[in-house]
């Protein structure tokens, strides 16, 4: 699981870098990511604002839709950004392993994004601005059929 | 027999409609045969013509007979004579062999094709059982050898032939780094596949209507799952649903005047039916679970799905004018995707028992359960209009490949692809 949550964070990172996002923050993982990938082009914009991007994946169990306490704390720190933020919609595309058949794990996918949704409402963020999509096992974020992959393709991306 | 010939011909113009690839991407692979498999030869047959034809009409034959797993076609090299007629057979070389039944034929042009005269010889009987015939165009020496095929199939086992029907089956390859998707259409034994229309994001669920002519299929194209109806011989297509949600399993009801499909608009996945010519749905459950893959009686009364509404998934039956819902499977904690018989009688579905997902089928009088794969990870069971045989998408490793097997589980087949990895297999109904 920790594995999982690093990967998960490295991903964020790569994700932000190819949204243009610039970031002079020196946590582990934008080391990590500097390491790994070759010097971006240096923007000589000036950063008034730096924030840290939030991991946005989050894992479910086999066959459930249930937050994990962990889960929790991420997503209310996402629901304070998504408060605070005027930039328009958020996707959450729900997945699901390659266990089980296509169209089941089609709607488990959707309950998984749905249980996020559901807790990002509660904690204040506007319905309106939070769409659902599921990709149920047909976007695997990693093949192979180890528990170690499963477990990684039981998620929810926030975008 | 005439008009028999001449609607065979007009079904199969749809293949010619579409490009044809030169190789067959999927090949077959016997797992499992009978156990008492009926020797026959299918000897080669004459040619009338000029130059070789392009397709050795007898071999395709036997490798028909040989796939359904009823029979065990007599190797050429073992045959002592090639006759070209039921009066050059000599009953007594034969019977050495073993042999139960011979085919002689004899192949000839004809404006713009081919026609093939064959007789079935019962070699014990010492009797001629029939001598037919079978006219194809020029494109069409596959079509003449299936429809051959169904026809000696008939005569010995008594049940119809379905070797002449395709299917369609979604391929994942990869393109620049990226996962490309695929309708595919192909021949029943893998030959001739050829690419519906490609896609970049995903799509799944093909459905066959029961004329034939068109696919329901869900595809992400538009960044959300959306229900399309595709004309296989016009290419016309048409996006049938666009709904926040799911828009998902779409299944064409008997008669094809609708679909059966999930939506889950209402805020959690329905079974929904789509009258195709006013366009209105109709919802047809009223449950807080999931409820999906609906798939229709062969009455077009009521429809199988799948719902977790006991905790688990499990295959329930709903009557369309009642709206009852009855429980079918209790047998497992998995029973998912369920698919009728064309009899109405046996319910095949893809069941989990001991960890390990299968496909299996259900008796829906007694309840009684069988599995009837034993690999791992089976899913999308799609049966043959003949109810004798059903395909199924399976692994082997990591690629995603097909397979066959027939409902009394005692025949298997695999067919791996060269290319990508294969699945959804969807059976084709009867074109004529």
């Amino acid at each position: 699981m920790f594995k999982s949550v690093k990967t998960g964070l490295g991903l964020a990172c790569v994700l932000a870098v190819m949204a243009g996002c610039s970031s002079t923050d020196t946590d582990d993982s934008a080391n990590q990511m500097v390491e790994q990938t070759p010097p971006p082009v240096v923007d000589e914009t000036p950063v008034t604002e730096t924030v840290v991007p939030l991991d946005n994946v989050v894992y479910f169990d086999f066959d459930q839709s249930l937050l994990k306490p962990s889960t929790r704390e991420l997503l209310i720190k996402h629901a304070d950004r998504m408060r605070a933020s005027t930039s328009g919609t958020v996707r959450l595309e729900g997945h699901a392993d390659e266990l089980g058949t296509r169209e089941y794990n089609l709607a488990l996918g959707e309950r998984r994004a749905n249980a996020v949704r559901d807790f990002l409402v509660l904690q204040g963020v506007n319905a309106a601005n939070l769409e659902v999509i599921s990709y149920g096992e047909e976007r695997p974020a990693q093949e192979g059929s180890s528990e170690s992959a499963r477990a990684m393709n039981r998620r929810v991306v926030i975008n | 027999m005439m008009k028999k010939t001449v609607s065979y011909f007009f079904a199969t113009l749809v293949s010619c409609v579409l490009a044809v690839s030169a190789h067959a991407q999927l090949v077959v692979e016997i797992v499992d045969g009978n156990q008492d498999p009926t020797p026959i030869a299918v000897v080669p047959f004459d040619w009338s013509g000029s130059g070789v034809l392009p397709e050795d009409v007898s071999s395709i034959i036997s490798a028909d007979l040989r796939r359904s797993g009823l029979f065990a076609p007599v190797p050429r090299d073992d045959m002592l004579s090639f006759p070209k007629t039921p009066e050059q057979v000599s009953f007594r070389d034969w019977r050495m062999l073993g042999t139960e039944y011979v085919v002689t034929g004899r192949m000839q042009p004809q404006a713009g094709g081919y026609l093939l005269s064959f007789d079935l010889v019962n070699i014990f009987g010492q009797s001629k059982m029939f001598t037919k015939q079978v006219t194809g165009g020029a494109q069409q020496l596959r079509d003449i050898a299936h429809r051959a095929a169904d026809e000696i199939f008939e005569a010995i086992t008594g049940i119809r032939g379905a070797f002449g029907t395709q299917m369609v089956y979604v391929q994942e390859t990869q393109r620049g780094g990226q996962p490309s998707y695929a309708l595919m259409l192909s021949d029943i034994d893998g030959a001739r596949s050829r690419q519906i229309r490609r896609f970049s994001a995903p799509v799944m669920s093909p459905s066959w209507s029961p004329n034939g002519q068109e696919v329901a299929y869900v595809s992400f194209e538009t960044g959300r799952p959306a229900i399309f109806r595709e004309n296989l011989r016009t290419g016309a297509r048409q996006q049938l649903t666009n709904f926040k949600g799911l828009n998902s399993s779409p299944t064409w009801s008997p008669d094809g005047s609708k679909l059966a499909m999930v939506l889950s608009k209402d805020g959690n996945p329905e079974i929904y039916v789509l009258d195709l010519a006013s366009g209105r749905f109709t919802r047809m459950t009223r449950h807080f679970s999931i409820d999906t893959e609906p798939n229709w009686m062969p009455d077009g009364k009521s429809l199988v799905f799948t719902s977790d509404r006991g905790g688990k998934p499990q295959i329930y039956q709903l009557t369309l004018a009642t709206g009852q819902v009855d429980r079918l499977t209790f047998d497992g904690d998995y029973n998912a995707r369920p698919r009728v018989s064309p009899d109405g009688k046996t319910l095949v579905m893809v069941h989990r028992s001991r960890g390990v997902f299968t496909i299996a089928t259900m008796d829906i009088v007694s309840g009684r359960m069988r599995v009837l794969t034993e690999t791992r990870l089976d899913e999308s069971p799609s049966i043959a209009p003949n109810g004798a045989m059903l395909m199924y998408a399976t692994k082997r490793g990591s690629k995603g490949i097909l397979a066959a097997v027939s409902l009394d589980a005692g025949v298997k087949y695999s067919l791996p692809s060269q290319q990508g990895n294969v699945r959804e297999p969807a059976w084709s109904p009867y074109f004529d």
